[in-house]
């Protein structure tokens, strides 16, 4: 057809058409891909760009930590100090997590099966703690409550202590991890739209049923894994915590903060044993990810395969 | 059509005003409100007071320590980092899926792990430190001690914004082009890489936006000297410490603006970008 076509501004016929081979249109006899020396290149230097900048940090982590022996190991995680900070981490993991899952299940659920007005001012508001710097992110906490701060005075008087106090913690790591549940589900209750929830209350079922036996089959590996990166996020939290603990040993300590001491007392070892803790957390949760990032894409593939065939 | 769809829609499905609520009072309990005490907080100032704060050495300083080194980390991983997306989407080659699962370490590892791992690594006794010490590199302790730093925090978002943009590229553009007879450089430079381009802006200014906000993986690298190595982020940290919150809101509050344009600026380049397909 093409080459019936012609050129449009000369007239003459396209020339290129006779050099095209039956078996490059379907995609083999056409070179796709890049001279061995390139790829080679190219892999080499991506595998040393990651082995400099995240495997051997990765690496040095356990290696510090084991160094001393495993005595000296269980030794630096199970002193008191230690055992506190890991306390107050799993509290306020144990706190923040559930709530943000909360939210995110609420947010995911209104800005992804409706559509209203704004919609896009919340999702950018829902955002804004990915923006935010740690460091400031404490701060508005310390501005709220502290002793200069517009409630600081009147919580003090009646004895309710929420900076250099867990609840600070709580609130900080609250504000800095908040988005990874909702940011998870979006994207993924999005592109299944609403047709099997919209069937289900057709067919009488509450919001309670349409969501545990509808929306949640197919949204679980997503929520999993916003789970568990919001957990792996707000068990390592550092900067915000950092402004609104105090540093108070054994009572505002969270895990990286007591690794902060210790590596500051030169302790370095003990520093690594503390840390390789949350490495641990790191890694299994990259494990995870893996796993669900595999069921997510099956979780779409099979709902689009509906929606195409409905349509 | 569509607008009858709409109200539909939001008619038959349960539960609108019940998550909307939950949302909407989480969001300001936990964000909203205290986000806004901080700008409150500037009126306490008057404009000179405000520029006096800004304007001062230090803080200019570490102004330009934290955006020089931000920008530098990102354009290091806006250099690398779709190479590496293009090794794992492209090729195969053995611990590729090790390696890929690796590339989201500096966003789950916390970053005060990250600080004390790469300060240990790059100083005078570390592994990398004592290998470049002869060469008269030193890392630790100064500026690019703190680019190391942020190439590591900033690494997921230019691969992770550029990959899927590689995974779900068109082949047959490559392959109409190829079977024109255009050369793999001419197919890579003029097919490929207009087509990650707004991605790997994206991803760039991610990466840069997180670079301005990072403490944790920076402090204990960078050494803390006044005027040389102080980021913005520690500088606000010392005038909390030192109660000074005025200093530190003013700070911080420019530092806010900065980042609420950038994420504006995402947000435009994403629409427009999804505009073009």
């Amino acid at each position: 057809m093409i080459a019936n076509a012609g050129n449009p501004l000369t007239g003459d016929p396209v020339v290129f058409m006779p050099e095209i081979s039956p078996g490059a249109i379907g995609g083999r006899g056409v070179k796709l891909t890049e001279p061995w020396i390139v790829r080679a290149g190219v892999i080499g230097f991506s595998a040393a760009f990651m082995l400099v900048f995240v495997c051997v940090p990765l690496t040095l982590v356990f290696v510090k930590a084991f160094e001393k022996g495993a005595s000296a190991y269980v030794a630096a995680i199970t002193e008191p100090d230690a055992l506190a900070a890991v306390r107050l981490t799993l509290l306020t993991a144990g706190i923040v997590v559930p709530c943000n899952t909360l939210f995110g299940l609420a947010a995911s659920w209104a800005i992804a099966k409706f559509s209203f007005r704004g919609k896009s001012v919340l999702t950018t508001v829902i955002d804004l703690p990915f923006t935010v710097s740690p460091v400031i992110a404490g701060m508005v906490f310390v501005l709220l409550f502290g002793i200069q701060g517009w409630l600081g005075t009147w919580l003090d008087a009646r004895n309710v202590h929420i900076l250099f106090a867990p609840a600070g913690i709580i609130l900080a790591t609250m504000f800095v991890t908040f988005p990874f549940v909702a940011r998870e589900l979006i994207p993924v209750m999005q592109k299944q739209g609403t047709d099997e929830e919209q069937a289900a209350v057709v067919l009488g079922a509450g919001l309670w049923r349409t969501f545990a036996d509808v929306t949640f089959p197919n949204i679980k590996w997503a929520l999993l894994y916003g789970v568990i990166l919001c957990n792996a996020r707000a068990m390592g939290e550092f900067g915000a915590v950092s402004v609104v603990s105090g540093h108070i040993r054994g009572a505002t300590n969270t895990i990286p903060l007591h690794a902060e001491i210790l590596y500051n007392e030169y302790r370095m070892n003990a520093a690594f044993a503390v840390a390789s803790l949350l490495a641990f957390l790191a890694v299994i949760t990259l494990v995870i990810k893996k796993f669900a990032e595999v069921k997510v894409k099956d979780e779409l593939a099979v709902r689009g395969n509906h929606t195409a065939g409905g349509r | 059509m569509n607008l009858s769809a709409r109200k539909m829609n939001r008619r038959s499905l349960p539960g609108f005003g019940l998550t909307m609520g939950i949302s909407m009072l989480y969001l300001s309990l936990i964000v909203v409100i205290p986000l806004s005490a901080l700008f409150f907080r500037t009126f306490d100032l008057t404009f000179p007071e405000f520029w006096k704060i800004i304007l001062s050495p230090r803080v200019v300083a570490s102004f330009r320590v934290t955006f020089g080194a931000s920008l530098g980390a990102a354009a290091v991983n806006a250099a690398c980092g779709p190479l590496v997306a293009w090794s794992l989407v492209r090729y195969e080659f053995p611990g590729k899926r090790i390696l890929d699962a690796l590339v989201d370490l500096p966003f789950a590892l916390p970053t005060a792990i990250a600080g004390i791992t790469l300060t240990t690594l790059y100083a005078g006794t570390g592994w990398f430190g004592s290998a470049l010490l002869p060469l008269g590199i030193r890392v630790a302790f100064t500026p690019l001690g703190i680019l190391v730093a942020l190439v590591f925090t900033g690494l997921p978002f230019v691969v992770r914004t550029v990959q899927p943009v590689l995974e779900t590229l068109d082949v047959e553009a490559e392959e109409a082009a190829a079977s024109l007879g255009a050369g793999r450089w001419h197919i890579v430079t003029r097919i490929i890489f207009p087509s990650i381009r707004p991605a790997l802006l994206t991803g760039f200014t991610l990466a840069f936006a997180r670079a301005l906000g990072e403490y944790g993986s920076v402090v204990f690298i960078s050494g803390n000297m006044p005027m040389k190595t102080e980021i913005t982020t520690l500088l606000i940290m010392t005038r909390l410490e030192q109660y000074d919150y005025s200093g530190a809101t003013a700070i911080a509050v420019t530092m806010l603006i900065v980042s609420f344009a950038l994420l504006l600026s995402i947000n435009l380049l994403q629409a427009r970008a999804g505009r073009g397909q």
